[in-house]
């Protein structure tokens, strides 16, 4: 364990973005504010205050390219890697090392569908916390009421779930028919997560196309399309939740 | 002119051996001891006369002849603590320090000194940094040096301060298996996805890699640090002990020598087994006696099975986080000298559908590999011009949350440097400190993962409970070790994180550790220890009686001086002895029940520039530094 040297280095705030012009600390030459290299001398500059999608100079789209996003990010690999930094400034290794790791940070994110989409959703304001795995373990802990939102059109399903899953864990003897209906309602929860990812895609095609013509995010069009995907993450981790409780029922 | 370039060599620290390597602008190699030998064995005795050590092939005389002065695979106990080794200490002849308590860093005794792990490490490095510095006729001062992929933070820093210790800048540590990865892949030109198989002496490491176009991205990566070739050893030597307490009535359990000579011998059984069919044990043991016994290829696979399958379970789980199957796996690579156990191989091949390359050196490939990235620190040649390493944390960070459970903040197998924000509050009203602890593992519950260090964010403004906000933002730099800073953000306030490692030693105590270029032989390192730490006792107990003679000794409570009075008569009791951790520690008591005594003394002399000096720097003629011992603080 180290002591991170705090500098004035921290992630500028909000008030520095509205900055068009950045001076290079290095060579003086004046650049636009956003790029993490000097366009003249390439040294690296102070680290940017930019969401993951700006720092990969992308717009806030869900359909993304995963093999150029890939090239992009070997690309700025190359550049900001603290190794290639071993004989730099302290100041220039401190910033790689912050820079290279949002990198990282954003990569991962943006990389991974869901990840990704939970991110934008993030970015417009909206909490997804209720059906986390840290929020079940914590109502679990705590004996508490975990915010549950299930889905209406599946109550009947995890009515029915519940009770078998409450039969199996009482029965000293495992029913081989509970366990088979156990099985059954594993794949017909996993065949449901398949046909949310097609559902996923479609409302990933209305969104860029809103974000294609400009539509403020005030739009009630926009808005709708963004409730859509929140429902739907909800109802995906509710769901994998569900498959996840079966599976450890199984497993025991 | 051409710019002068330090040498940075590659340094493999082995539980079994250890190994120095370079890499100019063609091919790494790996340099030599004086006896010609590649490798130098991880054995450190403390010679008869007490003073010098004696590391490497020399030293593994000294555990059969003088078994209580030496030591072997000390990697295993590399920023561990009294908890996790009593496994450990069940079956090597670890002499652990009497006086050790939970969480503190682990002291063993070499005859009648103590040293803790990474300063026995620090030994063997130094003796490597020898070799290079004979090799090239120059001071070698950097290095990189190769960990386990699946050490965790304290097993790095651990790592860390022993090249410290030694006198080397660790430029980088590597893991192993990706280490490994470099080597073949700068041999080969590979693309592709690549399995490192890496079983040592001590630790398993399983990695699976991207190669592209001299990019080595680790995608998942797993292991375990207490499962290699030693308990293989073990393992027989303990049926060998059965079979001659049965057969010949001898319980040699607990005679050092004789078990020492056993574990030579069934080494040597269980190399030749590689080769050959059959074997024989042969050992001489006390009285004349001889202990024979005849073992087949067969007989020996089936006592290891057991051991060799605990390597089965990461290697699914690596697959499964990389989210490949087996036969997506381009090539397979075995690393470590337990890879060339034939019963092994089979099962690597079993796992992975396809025989693992077995052309690299198994011993040499790893310090190659970290020579070669020694190489591209260095500033590259044209062989590394275009290669990179992308590694990854092998496990998840978390901070402990309300009922023990464990918070995951960043997660396992993320690209390093990785980075995650969170933001605290205070329960109560003008609270100025918040606790947080930080762990590593998978489980879900604080009590299952590893305890990494508890942080005492200071210096928040007091406000109402729950205004202050405050941003911790935690980094995981390429070592794989975590850096931590914080902010209160409504003030932009800057907030003071103090640091207590579970299991690591301070910068203070690295810093004294630091062994001198000329001989350790010529000081007495623990005479000095004593004399410095007395001196100190005398400069704090003289400032006390002038600090008795002042006014403001009347402002303090009975109880105040109470505790004072207890702390000083402690004191002067211990600092006539020669325990000089313990003066240390009743030093630091004095100390911190004469702060308020110091404040007092200073404000009434000076003015509030001074605030928040100990009694001893009072006593002082002009400015000191703190006390050693006494927490870091940041200016404002």
């Amino acid at each position: 364990m180290k002591l991170f040297m705090a500098t004035e280095t921290h992630i500028a705030s909000a008030a520095k973005n509205a900055e068009d012009t950045v001076q290079c600390w290095s060579c003086d030459t004046l650049f636009p504010a956003g790029s993490h290299f000097c366009p003249h001398c390439f040294k690296v500059q102070k680290p940017v205050a930019a969401d993951y999608f700006s720092f990969f100079g992308l717009p806030r789209k869900l359909n993304l390219d995963g093999s150029t996003l890939e090239k992009e990010f070997y690309r700025l690999s190359r550049k900001l890697h603290p190794d290639l930094f071993v004989r730099a400034t302290p100041q220039e290794q401190e910033w790689s090392l912050e820079t290279s790791s949002r990198l990282n940070d954003a990569y991962r994110t943006l990389k991974d569908s869901i990840a990704r989409t939970q991110y934008l959703l993030s970015l417009e304001g909206v909490q997804l916390e209720e059906q986390s795995k840290a929020a079940t373990d914590r109502a679990r802990q705590t004996g508490e009421e975990k915010k549950q939102v299930v889905p209406p059109d599946l109550l009947e399903e995890v009515f029915e779930l519940n009770m078998q899953l409450q039969e199996l864990r009482m029965s000293a003897e495992k029913d081989p028919e509970v366990i088979a209906q156990l099985e059954t309602a594993k794949k017909n929860f996993e065949t449901r997560l398949q046909g949310l990812h097609f559902e996923l895609k479609k409302l990933w095609d209305a969104w860029d196309q809103a974000i294609n013509r400009g539509v403020p995010s005030d739009d009630p069009e926009r808005l709708q399309v963004r409730n859509q995907m929140v429902d739907l993450l909800n109802r995906r981790s509710y769901i994998r939740n569900l498959v996840r409780d079966v599976n450890e029922a199984l497993q025991n | 002119m051409a710019e002068e370039r330090d040498i940075i060599v590659g340094i493999d620290l082995g539980t079994t051996n250890s190994l120095v390597a370079y890499m100019g602008d063609s091919t790494p190699v790996v340099i030599p001891g004086e006896d010609g030998s590649n490798l130098l064995p991880s054995v450190v005795a403390l010679n008869p006369d007490g003073k010098d050590f004696t590391v490497g092939n020399a030293a593994r005389k000294y555990l059969i002849e003088t078994p209580e002065r030496a030591v072997y695979s000390i990697k295993r106990l590399m920023g561990r603590g009294l908890e996790d080794v009593q496994d450990e200490l069940k079956l090597f002849p670890f002499r652990l320090s009497e006086n050790l308590k939970p969480g503190e860093v682990l002291r063993i005794k070499l005859g009648d000194k103590e040293f803790t792990p990474p300063e026995i490490s620090a030994l063997i490095l130094r003796q490597l940094k020898r070799n290079a510095e004979r090799y090239f006729g120059a001071p070698v001062t950097k290095a990189v040096i190769t960990v386990p992929a699946y050490f965790n933070d304290a097993q790095r820093q651990a790592t860390k301060d022993a090249g410290r210790i030694a006198g080397l800048e660790v430029l980088r540590l590597v893991n192993e298996p990706t280490a490994a990865s470099l080597a073949y892949g700068l041999d080969k030109k590979k693309e592709g996805i690549v399995a490192v198989y890496d079983l040592g002496g001590g630790t398993f490491d399983i990695s699976i890699l991207k190669l592209h176009e001299g990019i080595f991205e680790v995608i998942a990566t797993n292991g375990d640090t207490h499962l290699g070739g030693d308990d293989i050893d073990n393992l027989l030597i303990t049926i060998a002990l059965d079979d001659i307490a049965g057969d010949m009535k001898l319980d040699l359990r607990r005679n050092a020598e004789a078990v020492q000579a056993i574990r030579k011998a069934v080494i040597e059984a269980k190399i030749d087994l590689s080769a050959r069919e059959k074997t024989t044990i042969n050992v001489e043991l006390p009285g004349n006696k001889k202990y024979l016994r005849e073992i087949t290829r067969t007989q020996f696979e089936q006592l290891i099975e057991p051991i060799v399958q605990r390597t089965a379970g990461p290697c699914r789980q690596a697959l499964a986080d990389a989210k490949l199957t087996a036969e997506q796996i381009d090539e397979v690579v075995l690393v470590g000298g337990s890879t060339r156990i034939p019963r092994v191989r089979m099962l690597v091949e079993d796992l992975f559908k396809r025989p693992p390359h077995t052309e690299v050196n198994p011993d040499e490939v790893v310090a190659l590999g970290a020579a070669v990235q020694a190489n591209i620190l260095a500033g590259g040649s044209k062989a590394t011009e275009e290669m990179l390493l992308l590694d990854v944390t092998p496990l998840s960070l978390g901070i402990e949350a309300l009922g023990g459970v464990v918070a995951k903040i960043i997660h396992r197998n993320s690209t390093v440097p990785a980075s995650a924000t969170e933001h605290f509050t205070t329960g109560v009203e003008g609270q100025t400190n918040v606790a947080i602890h930080v762990l590593q593992g998978e489980r879900e519950l604080a009590k299952d993962c590893r305890s990494l260090a508890r942080f005492d964010l200071k210096g928040i403004p007091p406000m109402p409970a729950g205004l202050p906000r405050i941003e911790v933002k935690f980094l995981i730099d390429a070592n794989g070790i975590l850096h931590v800073s914080a902010r209160e953000q409504r003030s932009g306030k800057e907030s003071e994180v103090e640091v207590k490692p579970t299991y690591g030693l301070t910068d203070e105590q690295v810093e004294k550790m630091i062994l001198d270029s000329f001989d350790y032989a010529e000081e007495d390192f623990r005479q000095r220890q004593i004399v410095e730490a007395r001196n100190e006792a005398e400069t704090i107990l003289l400032a006390l009686e002038k600090g008795r003679r002042n006014p403001a000794w009347n402002q303090l409570s009975e109880t105040e001086r109470k505790d004072i009075a207890s702390a000083e008569a402690e004191l002067k009791q211990i600092k006539g002895g020669e325990d000089y951790r313990l003066m240390r520690d009743s030093i630091e008591k004095l100390n911190h029940v004469t702060m308020r005594l110091a404040d007092l003394m200073m404000s009434s002399a000076v003015g509030s520039a001074l605030k928040g000096k100990d009694m001893q720097d009072l006593d002082a003629e002009g400015p000191t530094a703190p006390h050693p011992i006494a927490p870091a603080e940041i200016e404002n």
